[in-house]
């Protein structure tokens, strides 16, 4: 009987973990479906009574979305390929090179996990102001091409890697550039993954940084191009539900595939701490 | 390919205890050479030293006679067998044993050639699609001695290659070394702390301690004629007994008290399984049997001399039970002569 009372309470309890995340969505979709009336009535509506699936299409012609659409894969794909190159190579120098003054670096580059992003956000613009990047890619892609977490992730795999196989890897006739790619980087497959999938949906999802450092409709991005169902006459909410729900979708697809790689990738960083 | 140390010395940076002090030897070509020591002795750094990932502090090592102290292990040609086998995880048996030729830039076609030859060698063939995960220790260290080979290497390594396997194994692996290594001629050096595997299967055997070569022989003489007390009680087991010179002498006749006195004889060593039971207290040695040990078909008595010495004694008839007061002696050939360092002492038997 206990152990029924007690998968009952576990039940119950992920039940109420799941509708927390779906209930958002659920909202999003159904508002998509609505008339401008339903989406904003009180009390709310929880079923769209009309099904206005033309708010799609209508969402389509009120933005350059094809456009958002191009700069946010361009945008995600360049500054995730950076950020996997750096990290990989970092962590292999501070995880198997000998060089003077390592663990200080390493300890200064840890220490910069400390200061707030947002502290940073004035000084970045002000750089990228002064190199003329403001409203191209480069100020999209540049500031986001090294992440500290993601050089500790794979480093920390790195390291629990047996000495031994760099040894044998030397013994084989294997140089260090071709250790790190044909032999840590297979071996780490998971902790990488798990780091390009952060990575992508961080990018995709990014807001204030594309806002500010574009102004130019044909530099937005998709999450930043959703504000313009926001005017001085109000937010037309069942269009930006559409557009939002079309944002959507390929992350969640994205997260669907790559699901079982992020879950090992996080319980072995938990595990080998 | 012949190996020479001359006068290498290792210390690791940043203290000063030396590792390896002043060693010199020479490894024969086509030979099989362990290398034999408590843990810490030096015998993993030696190998080291051989396979060019670690270079010495000071001295040279020649592979034939070429200098090969700057080279690094690639250069060298060596191929190596860790203790944990080192293979690599993501890759099959195939693409392990072929890794270092395809390192090595051999075409794809030559090196499936060798990668079968040599499973064949080290009988892996039906395992070659699986990963190192899927199987046993003793397969997977006939992989990397498989991938050791692969490119044809000028000498070959092995750092504790048997210590992770069960005991049955480690026995029929051990037979499997020495006939790969016949087969293929190549000149191995062997490190072990077990000297039962280092007797066994080696044309010759270093002894190691603090990083000084103790004796560098043949293995029979190793155990028949140690250059040194460390050696000595190394081997073997029950371990040697030692017998301070003057607690014996009385058992002696006088001319050869006199050679041993004149010859500095301070310690005398009997193995275990070199004395024979005499009548009363006549004997070199006598005392109180204090236990007696049956496992199988070794017996050992341990007997307690006057002076609460210890001598563990094995292959008698036992004819007596413990707290009797029992005699034994040993001829002249069964000892050992030790000097005050510890060093052998020869002496000649008088007609």
């Amino acid at each position: 009987m206990a152990s029924v009372s007690k998968k009952i309470i576990i039940y119950v309890l992920l039940g109420i973990g799941a509708l927390t995340m779906i209930i958002p969505f659920y909202w999003m979709i159904a508002t998509s479906l609505k008339t401008a009336g339903e989406a904003t009535a009180m009390p709310p509506i929880w079923w769209p009574v009309s099904m206005v699936f033309s708010n799609y299409v209508e969402a389509f012609q009120v933005a350059p979305f094809v456009r958002y659409l191009v700069n946010s894969v361009i945008v995600t794909a360049l500054s995730t390929l950076g950020e996997v190159l750096t990290a990989i190579l970092a962590a292999f120098a501070f995880a198997r090179l000998n060089f003077y003054g390592k663990d200080v670096l390493f300890a200064l580059l840890l220490a910069t996990m400390m200061v707030p992003g947002e502290l940073l956000i004035i000084p970045n613009f002000v750089t990228l102001a002064n190199l003329d990047w403001i409203n191209t890619y480069m100020a999209l892609i540049v500031p986001w091409l090294a992440s500290v977490l993601s050089v500790f992730i794979v480093k920390q795999r790195f390291e629990s890697i047996s000495d031994n196989l760099y040894y044998a890897a030397k013994i084989d006739g294997c140089s260090d550039f071709r250790f790190l790619w044909q032999v840590l980087v297979p071996l780490s497959r998971s902790s990488i993954i798990t780091m390009v999938v952060l990575k992508v949906i961080g990018s995709w999802n990014a807001f204030l940084w594309p806002l500010l450092v574009t102004n130019d409709t044909e530099m937005r991005t998709l999450p930043v191009g959703l504000q313009a169902f926001t005017t001085e006459a109000g937010t037309r909410f069942e269009l930006l539900m559409a557009a939002s729900t079309f944002v959507i979708v390929p992350m969640i697809v994205f997260y669907m595939i790559f699901q079982k790689y992020i879950i090992k990738g996080i319980a072995n960083t938990g595990t080998k701490g | 390919m012949k190996v020479r140390f001359e006068n290498v010395s290792m210390k690791y940076d940043g203290n000063d205890r030396t590792i390896l002090d002043d060693m010199s030897f020479d490894i024969q070509d086509h030979s099989l050479v362990s290398i034999l020591g408590p843990s810490g002795c030096g015998k993993s750094t030696t190998l080291m030293l051989i396979s060019g990932l670690l270079m010495p502090t000071d001295g040279k090592i020649f592979f034939g006679d070429t200098d090969v102290t700057k080279k690094d292990a690639n250069a060298r040609k060596v191929g190596m067998v860790f203790q944990n086998y080192a293979l690599y995880p993501h890759l099959s048996v195939i693409d392990n044993i072929m890794f270092p030729l395809k390192m090595a830039g051999v075409n794809k076609k030559k090196r499936k050639e060798r990668a079968l030859e040599l499973a064949e060698l080290v009988q892996i063939s039906e395992h070659l699609n699986k990963k190192p995960g899927q199987l046993s220790g003793g397969q997977q260290q006939r992989v990397a001695i498989a991938r050791a080979l692969s490119k044809e290497p000028s000498i070959l390594l092995m750092d504790e290659p048997l210590s992770n396997l069960d005991a049955k194994l480690r026995k029929g692996m051990r037979e499997e070394i020495r006939r790969i290594q016949k087969e293929t001629g190549v000149t191995t050096v062997f490190v072990t702390h077990d000297q039962e595997e280092a007797l066994s299967i080696s044309d010759k055997v270093m002894v190691l301690n603090e990083g000084l070569i103790q004796q560098h022989s043949g293995p029979q003489a190793l155990y028949d004629r140690p250059d040194n007390i460390f050696v000595a009680q190394f081997l073997g087991s029950p371990e040697i007994s030692t017998f301070d010179f003057d607690d014996l002498k009385a058992g002696f006749d006088s001319s050869l008290r006199d050679r041993l006195q004149s010859k500095d004889v301070k310690l005398i060593g009997i193995r275990p399984e070199s004395f024979t039971q005499v009548d009363g207290e006549s004997g070199l040695i006598t005392g109180v049997v204090d236990r007696i040990e049956i496992v199988g078909k070794e017996r050992t008595v341990r007997l307690k001399l006057d002076n609460e010495q210890i001598v563990d004694i094995t292959d008698v008839d036992i004819n007596f039970t413990e707290g009797d007061k029992v005699s034994f002696t040993t001829n002249f050939d069964a000892m050992h002569f030790f000097d005050g360092y510890g060093n052998r002492v020869v002496i000649k038997d008088a007609e």
